[in-house]
């Protein structure tokens, strides 16, 4: 690296620190020094970089970062001003968040992939002075709006391909700045003295960063966050997971997305673990597989990509293969989640899977770069229970947890031995949760954020009058102290009865079943719970070849008694889980129909990402929504269909709607 | 004024059997311009190519390259002598990854000889070592780590092209010719590769010689036109002079009668 060298060890930097009796940790540079002096010959970062990976241990990493923040004094970035980071997961970008940081500015995380207007009302909006690009598209991004940006005064690049022709007069390779931050530390007997005095009027209440949101409603807003809580909010996150150095984790995630900045930079400066960044964006899962990180956090729909390739792989494997598989998931998924949680197993158990860890899971968690997994994450939706235990069950810890970006991530999560599908865990250390009276979730958290920038009507609205944060997530908290998410807050209507009602809380449940590809959920203002149902056309088809049930349409099949039979099934089990929750008890389907068609996003009744869309429906079905709600048990009832071709056609049908009984409140 | 020429062409004529591919034509390409050869269907620039990196013998005229004229030339000492090629249709091992590709590229610079290398150690390692060095750079430079263990055959046509691309690179050629390298495109495609040949002509200093029928893409990209019809040379200039140039004009609309 460049600035190997500027003649001053580790220790040297944080006797200097010391002496100036400093928190030790408390601030994000020093917590820099800090890993150094523990465990300096431990990986810091790594990244694949001409098909080799390169490493640079937490002891490289001082020198280097110290001549990169003297570059950007030199340069004129001082205390409070904002410094924009735009680009991939690569360590000069996490280590200019800490350069930034450093001399008391704030760095600015920007999404990579966001227009130029989005851009620059981002860097306006947040009196950027300065910028660091990845490379020539963000540069080019940045020089394209620089006209709406009358602050902006230096930008920074890390890829110098494209840009040699470019006006340099305020632009800068990054490798340059860093040079000469090393080579101006080396020569000004003045400069070193400077920067540690900088780093040591860093305090717990300096801004440590502002992430804006994605602004998917409205233009995004800038949310601060403050050092001193930041801190203490990954402190518990580490501490509940026993996160150490020698932990790793591939940073793929966008860098300017809040979860990233906790779990890869925070996380990874408090537990000292390694950020390994992938090479691209489109090597993530080769990169992974080389990694094998041992903390991972993904989407469930990740998740659920992987598995059905996997699936599918299966498929076209040979027939011992296929059966050497199927035998051992089985085992897996009867015996898995127990050893996993070290819950009592028979001894015949224990030595198949034994036997299919060698044959089937190892193999099959090393091709997924999930070997070393030692903790993992998902979060952001809701996990089908079946999709979750298949990880368990062959031995990856994967658990849930629940955040708000405004909270700084992390509400609750799942201690190891407590996981199920359906909780988001237990309350944090340090975090007060309760649920109003509408239902909703708030929250007091250690890293809450300090506000959004130059916007106190959008704080505001943001927390209660007491402080706490309103989620806009439904949800209660079980008999065991989990949480459980139900819906959205304003979705969440009520019975007549008073009984909470959370549509797509029940929805979900009956989604998990494969012949239910649809439900729509009605009850607020009335007095029970009805659906419309949806079938799987392949899985229900699947059944109805296996039973002998004949039909010539989509139609036929869906308004067929045995499946009715099917169906009613599934409902009364999904009455029977939610009897188990007494807050959800009063809340179960009494009735329900099969819809003759399925929703479909071109009659606008799901949205094109597969939303329902259920005002709409309640709207255009009225009929039947009266029918569930007038006792009948039969109703004529015609539609309007588009097909795929744009012509539209009618769909005539009697539909039947079927009661189902009310399981007991299971105590 | 002295202009540095990397290549010149002087009176070269072509024949096969009864058929004048070309005739009579003269030209250079100085050193580190983007060169671009134009010209109806047929015109003769592909075989233009052909003369230069030494796959046809030219009946009549002379080719000078880096001050040397030659007498006679082969494509494997045309290789050495730093001209590298790329196909109109893609003319890679198809059943070899990636980088074994872009490795094959690399076959001009190696040293030690093929008993060396079967013991794959001491100084043929190296010497290996180096050339993957060399290609990871090429690979980071056209971003085609994705595809890196990926069997070429088995790529989308525009990678192909890409990759393609790469191997000549990775011979460091001090020219490059390239025929028709955004045929069979899409516009994406097309402004990625436009990007990259800008790039290696940037990076690099590589001059470059091209046959292109994207006309946007021609005039863009080069510094200097030469425009072939029937074999015969009839325009030479920037692309701003070949554009306003009546024969050029009548040769792709037709002429008014």
């Amino acid at each position: 690296m460049a600035a190997s060298g500027t003649g001053h060890g580790t220790t040297g930097h944080l006797a200097t620190v010391r002496g100036q009796t400093l928190d030790r940790g408390s601030t994000f540079p020093r917590l820099l020094l800090d890993n150094a002096a523990r465990h300096g010959a431990r990986p810091a970062y790594r990244h694949k970089d001409r098909g080799i990976w390169q490493t640079w241990t937490w002891a490289e990493l001082v020198p280097i970062v110290r001549a990169y923040a003297a570059g950007l004094a030199r340069l004129g970035l001082r205390r409070g001003d904002t410094c924009a980071i735009i680009g991939a997961n690569r360590p000069r970008l996490y280590w200019t968040i800490t350069a930034v940081q450093m001399l008391g500015g704030i760095p600015v995380p920007v999404y990579a992939d966001s227009a130029a207007d989005e851009l620059a009302y981002v860097l306006a909006h947040a009196d950027i002075r300065f910028a660091v690009a990845q490379d020539q598209e963000q540069v080019d991004k940045i020089l394209s709006v620089a006209a709406r940006l009358p602050v902006l005064e230096e930008v920074l690049y890390d890829e110098e391909r494209g840009l040699r022709g470019y006006d340099h007069t305020h632009l800068h390779s990054l490798d340059r700045v860093i040079e000469d931050g090393s080579a101006a530390l080396r020569s000004d007997p003045a400069l070193n003295p400077w920067l540690d005095d900088q780093i040591a009027q860093g305090g717990p209440d300096d801004t440590c960063v502002i992430l804006y949101t994605s602004g998917t409603t409205g233009r995004s807003k800038g949310v601060r966050f403050a050092t001193g809580r930041a801190i203490r909010a990954g402190r518990d996150s580490v501490a509940f997971d026993r996160l150490t150095e020698r932990d790793e984790v591939l940073a793929y995630l966008p860098l300017a997305w809040v979860g990233d900045h906790y779990l890869s930079y925070v996380q990874g400066m408090l537990a000292g673990f390694c950020i390994a960044c992938p090479e691209s964006q489109d090597t993530v899962r080769e990169n992974l597989r080389e990694i094998g990180p041992t903390y991972y956090f993904s989407s469930p729909r990740v998740f659920e990509a992987f598995l059905t390739d996997i699936t599918v792989r299966m498929e076209d494997a040979g027939a011992l293969k296929r059966w050497l598989y199927r035998t051992f998931i089985d085992i897996a998924r009867h015996h898995g989640e127990a050893i996993l949680d070290g819950r009592p197993v028979p001894f015949r158990a224990r030595a198949l899977y034994t036997l299919g860890e060698r044959l089937v899971y190892g193999p099959l968690k090393n091709m997924l770069g999930f070997s070393r997994v030692r903790v993992a994450y998902t979060a952001g939706e809701a996990v089908g229970p079946d999709l979750f235990s298949f990880y368990r069950s062959i031995g990856m810890n994967l658990k849930q947890f629940y955040g708000q970006t405004e909270a700084f991530i992390v509400v609750t999560a799942q201690p190891d031995g407590e996981i199920r599908s359906d909780t988001v865990g237990r309350v944090m250390p340090n975090v007060d949760l309760r649920i109003a009276e509408d239902g909703e979730i708030q929250v007091r958290t250690p890293g809450q954020f300090t506000g959004y920038l130059k916007d106190p009507d959008r704080t505001a609205e943001a927390l209660t009058a007491d402080g706490f944060l309103r989620t806009g997530d439904a949800g209660f908290v079980d008999a065991s102290q989990h949480l459980h998410i139900i819906d959205r807050a304003r979705d969440v209507g009520r019975l007549t009865t008073g009984t909470l009602l959370a549509p797509k809380y029940i929805e979900n449940k009956l989604k998990f079943y494969p012949n239910i590809r649809e439900a729509v959920v009605f009850g607020h203002q009335r007095d029970m719970v009805t659906c419309f149902l949806n079938i799987d056309l392949t899985a229900v088809g699947n059944w109805a070849e296996r039973n002998g049930v004949t039909y010539a349409s989509y139609q036929e099949l869906a308004m067929h008694d045995r499946v009715y039979d099917l169906l009613a099934g599934h409902v009364a089990r999904v009455n029977r889980d939610l009897a188990t929750e007494p807050a959800m008890a009063g809340a179960q389907i009494r009735r329900f129909l099969i819809l003759p068609k399925e929703l479909d996003a071109d009659d606008g009744e799901i949205t094109r990402t597969s939303k329902v869309r259920r005002g709409f429906i309640a709207d255009r079905y009225d009929t039947l929504v009266t029918a569930l709600y007038g006792g009948e048990r039969e109703i004529d009832f015609t539609t309007e269909v588009t097909f795929e071709d744009g012509r539209r056609g009618a769909v005539a049908a009697r539909i039947k709607i079927r009661d189902v009984a009310a399981a007991e409140l299971v105590a | 004024m002295t202009v540095d020429v990397l290549l010149a062409v002087e009176n070269v004529s072509l024949r096969f059997g009864s058929v004048t591919a070309i005739n009579n034509v003269s030209f250079d390409i100085r050193r580190g311009e983007i060169r671009a050869i134009i010209g109806p269907n047929g015109a003769g620039k592909t075989s233009m190519l052909n003369v230069i990196n030494g796959f046809y013998q030219p009946r009549e005229g002379r080719i000078t390259f880096r001050g040397q004229t030659r007498s006679r030339m082969r494509p494997a000492l045309a290789a050495r002598q730093g001209i590298a090629r790329t196909f109109q249709n893609v003319a890679l091992f198809r059943g070899m990854s990636t980088l074994d590709n872009l490795m094959t590229g690399r076959t001009v610079h190696m040293r030690r000889g093929f008993g060396w290398q079967l013991l794959r150690h001491g100084p043929a390692m190296a010497e290996e070592i180096e050339h993957r060095r060399k290609v990871e750079e090429i690979i980071d430079f056209l971003e085609i780590e994705a595809i890196r263990r990926v069997p070429a055959g088995r790529l989308p046509y525009g990678l192909q092209k890409r990759v393609e691309l790469g191997r000549a690179l990775a011979m460091e050629p001090e020219l490059l010719l390239l025929d028709e390298p955004m045929a069979g495109m899409n516009r994406e495609e097309k402004e990625d590769m436009c990007r990259f040949i800008l790039d290696v002509n940037q990076q690099f200093g590589t001059t470059i010689a091209l046959i292109e029928h994207d006309m946007g893409v021609v005039m863009d990209l080069s510094h200097r036109v030469v425009v072939l019809d029937y074999g015969r040379k009839i325009a030479d200039g920037t692309p701003d002079e070949v554009r306003r140039d009546q024969a050029v004009i009548d040769a792709y609309l037709g002429v008014a009668r």
